[in-house]
């Protein structure tokens, strides 16, 4: 089976971008806190969703919602709701990290697919049966902390649906247990959907030399033909005993286009595509680089070569934890 | 794995001098009447700025010698073209062929941001805002421009007309993106 | 209210690591876990001293869990979680890996890893047989008065991250080895040297982070005195405090003068910071904008 093109879309525009230029199916949140990509200008309000589910759905691609972040004390009918909408308005399935949500959604609307979030940071097979066996999960995105061998030895041992990301950004450290940005800024992936958020960053541009500064701290520093990167912490350069550097990572972005071979052989069912907070104009470049793999992979032909650096974080890119020594 | 990449054009400093002597009070007039069209053609483009409906940017085209104050204004929008830098809460600073790129889904914000062709200074919240709502809205600036009448369009029309000269401008929406 | 002392998150020499609980038994707390949570490489250097520290630990009269792995991935972590049950005392999940392998209804703690942010997950792990849930360090005070409520229902006693470097992150990758140029594999355990774990500055100069192998802490030490009546009255159970390779018996002290009201949250901080210059202290996530923000006054530089 061709293996299915999982791709970000941030804005309806984005979503009919990546319809049209192949993805099987495409991953998008309600505008507000409860998806991971709460970001100013993004996302979908109920209408939106509702035809943009249509739109994709008469073109034969599915619409899955994130709703990944954990639901606030207190708050949690914002959640509810989110799950119940995005029943009614036909969603192929929701992607869902907290456990008590998780809850709430198989028993309230088994009728609903619910895959595990990466947020869940669901990282061995024993864990990924559970979410099965507790909650009827089908499909879990897999923490991109594993190399491909992991990979492979777990879907041996599941049967469980795998998701891996193959490109665009890359969280370091495991997804959904990370609060180096609620530490600077207050506002975190988990709590808010937002990590190293826009309105906690400044930029100082001095001659060319450009400063990110995130909750007043001083995050990178490039000179004037370099590349900047984006301003998360994870990826900035800090000093600790004799060394000053990219201490957590580079600033570069997962780019596994390569390995999708091995990916296939690993047992991957779909190959997801970071990035809802990009243009239309990345997600049809990237949705249509990534759809002539899997074909040509289909097809028995090698790979196409090359994805544009350009789009990319830094313009650098690694395969990540795919490949053992990257930790 | 990279693949070279066509550098974005940059409108030539004699046609930059040319447009300094142009006066900025008609072509102020004619971009506000020119955006409240696109405000009635778009109403979501505002509703995405949400909180920042009332914000005001300086999209400032490094290579022309002047900048543009953008007040959304909550759906009613106002223009005023400025000499300089110009003064607002968030500043999208790069060459007009990557500003109207973007506006028209051709590139990509943060691409444009990593190869350091575009500057966000200021709110930057906002800015993003602006630039993700402008993405959903797939405007056609040149499709909206033909459409406008008037005394006022004059101007407006004679500064794009330069603009449309030099190649590799995105003046219009592009069916699809080439890869760039 | 009681005080848990938490895991040690860093990497101490077999000794070091045993003559902790020695002292420690004779510290006024209630509850100790122990075990390793941050990296599987560092559990067979004293691991073989885990049975003594804990029946050091019970004879002192306190309560013992041991705790799991914050991040379950190798067959190896597997097999070691899977084996905690068997150890004969309470096991604290950090991961809920962890959870997978406890019998059925088996008493069980929760440690501040897990991510239980609301009333549903905290009920779930009740129904799961959860009996101790420490919030994860992030949760500002109105969350955590929401939960320690649901928690009273429940029959669950919350507690809250009261002192010491927070942590912030856990990943696959180990920076210590990263730093010195050497693969996880090979690490060759570069992160024995920093007993409080390596601090990370910005490129101003600024202390920002704390670096501990697959981990990431935060440069200040939390420290929850100011909160103290607050968490006492919103029914939170036990303040945890985390240790640190100096002082820390005398910080438990300090603690427990602070709940039976014979300091001041002043005079504690005031103390605290005493004891060593670079301490920097926070309690944002509590009640500030953000987490590094604390709330009294800084005597640090």
């Amino acid at each position: 089976m061709v293996m299915e093109i999982v791709c970000p879309a941030g804005t309806p525009a984005a979503l009919r971008a990546a319809v049209k230029a192949g993805a099987h199916t495409i991953y998008c949140g309600f505008a507000d806190e409860t998806n991971a990509r709460n970001f100013p200008g993004l996302n979908f309000d109920r209408a939106e969703m509702r035809e943009g589910i249509a739109f994709a759905h008469g073109h034969g691609s599915k619409v899955l919602i994130a709703i990944n972040t954990f639901p606030r004390a207190g708050d949690e009918a914002i959640w509810h709701r989110a799950v119940a909408d995005a029943a009614s308005s036909g969603a192929d399935a929701v992607i869902l990290a907290d456990p008590g949500l998780l809850a709430y959604a198989a028993r309230n609307h088994p009728e609903l697919r619910r895959h595990l979030s990466v947020q869940a940071a669901a990282a061995n097979a024993d864990m990924i049966n559970f979410y099965a066996e507790t909650f009827g999960v089908k499909r879990v995105v897999l923490p991109r902390v594993l190399s491909v061998p992991e990979i492979a030895a777990i879907n041996v041992e599941t049967e469980v649906e795998t998701e891996v990301f193959v490109f665009g950004g890359l969280c370091v450290m495991a997804e959904g247990r990370c609060s180096l940005s609620s530490y600077a800024t207050g506002r975190s992936p988990n709590m808010n959907g937002v990590c190293s958020p826009a309105s906690h960053v400044e930029y100082y541009d001095d001659n060319g030399i450009l400063d990110a500064r995130l909750g007043g701290y001083t995050i990178h520093r490039v000179g004037k033909e370099e590349a900047a990167p984006y301003p998360t912490l994870c990826k900035g350069c800090f000093s600790a005993g004799d060394a000053t550097g990219h201490l957590f990572e580079d600033p570069v972005s997962l780019n596994a286009e390569q390995l999708i071979p091995q990916l296939q052989k690993a047992g991957v069912t779909a190959l997801k595509i970071e990035g809802r907070q990009r243009s239309r104009s990345y997600v049809a470049q990237v949705v249509r680089n990534f759809r002539a793999a899997v074909d040509a992979l289909e097809a028995g032909q090698p790979m196409p070569e090359g994805m544009l650096a350009r789009l990319s974080e830094g313009q650098a890119m690694t395969t990540g934890a795919y490949k053992k020594t990257w930790r | 794995m990279t693949q070279s990449s066509k550098p974005i054009p940059k409108v030539p400093p004699l046609i930059a001098r040319a447009l300094r002597v142009m006066p900025l009070a008609p072509l102020s007039m004619s971009l506000t009447a020119y955006s409240k069209r696109v405000a009635t053609h778009h109403p979501s483009l505002f509703r995405r700025l949400g909180e920042h409906d009332h914000a005001r940017f300086v999209l400032d085209p490094t290579d022309l010698p002047f900048a543009i104050e953008l007040e959304p204004n909550g759906g009613v929008p106002r223009i005023k073209v400025v000499r300089g830098q110009g003064a607002g809460d968030a500043r999208i600073a790069g060459p007009i062929a990557a500003l109207l790129g973007l506006v028209h889904g051709a590139f990509d914000g943060d691409a444009l941001f990593f190869s350091r062709d575009l500057l966000i200074e200021g709110d930057t919240s906002a800015a993003l805002a602006l630039r993700n709502a402008v993405d959903d809205a797939e405007l056609d600036l040149s499709e909206e421009i033909t459409q406008l009448t008037g005394p006022l369009a004059k101007p407006l029309q004679r500064a794009f007309a330069f603009l449309e000269r030099r190649t590799g401008v995105y003046l219009t929406r592009p069916e699809e993106a080439e890869a760039w | 209210m009681e005080l848990t002392v938490g895991p040690n998150q860093f990497f101490w020499s077999a000794d070091r690591w045993a003559s902790s609980y020695d002292t420690l038994a004779s510290a006024p707390v209630d509850r100790v876990v122990l075990g390793e949570l941050v990296c599987s490489k560092r559990l067979p250097f004293y691991q073989a001293r885990i049975p003594d520290a804990v029946t050091i630990l019970l004879e002192a009269g306190k309560k013992v869990s041991l705790t799991s792995l914050a991040l379950v991935t190798l067959k190896r972590e597997r097999k070691q979680a899977a084996e905690l049950s068997d150890m004969g005392v309470e096991v604290e999940i950090n991961d809920l890996t962890a959870l997978t392998y406890l019998p059925e209804k088996a008493p069980f703690s929760v440690g501040p890893l897990v991510n239980v942010y609301n009333e549903g997950t905290l009920s779930w792990l009740a129904s799961r047989g959860a009996k101790r849930v420490c919030l994860p360090p992030e949760l500002p005070l109105d969350s955590v008065r929401v939960l320690a409520k649901a928690g009273a229902d429940l029959g669950v006693a919350i507690e809250v991250w009261g002192h010491g470097r927070v942590p912030l992150a856990i990943s696959g990758r180990c920076y210590h080895a990263r730093m010195h140029g050497r693969t996880k594999d090979n690490c060759q355990f570069a992160c024995e040297d920093d007993a409080d774990g390596l601090d990370v500055r910005t490129l101003e100069d600024q202390p920002f982070l704390t670096m501990n192998g697959v981990q990431t802490l935060s440069d200040t030490y939390a420290c929850a005195v100011h909160q103290i009546d607050a968490l006492k009255e919103a029914g939170v159970a036990a303040l945890r405090l985390s240790p640190q390779s100096k002082g820390f018996v005398e910080i438990c002290q300090m603690y427990r003068d602070l709940l039976e009201g014979v300091k001041t949250p002043d005079a504690i901080a005031r103390d605290i910071q005493n004891m060593d210059e670079n301490t920097r202290l926070s309690d944002g996530f509590l009640t500030g904008d953000r987490g590094v923000d604390w709330s009294g006054h800084s005597l640090a530089r």
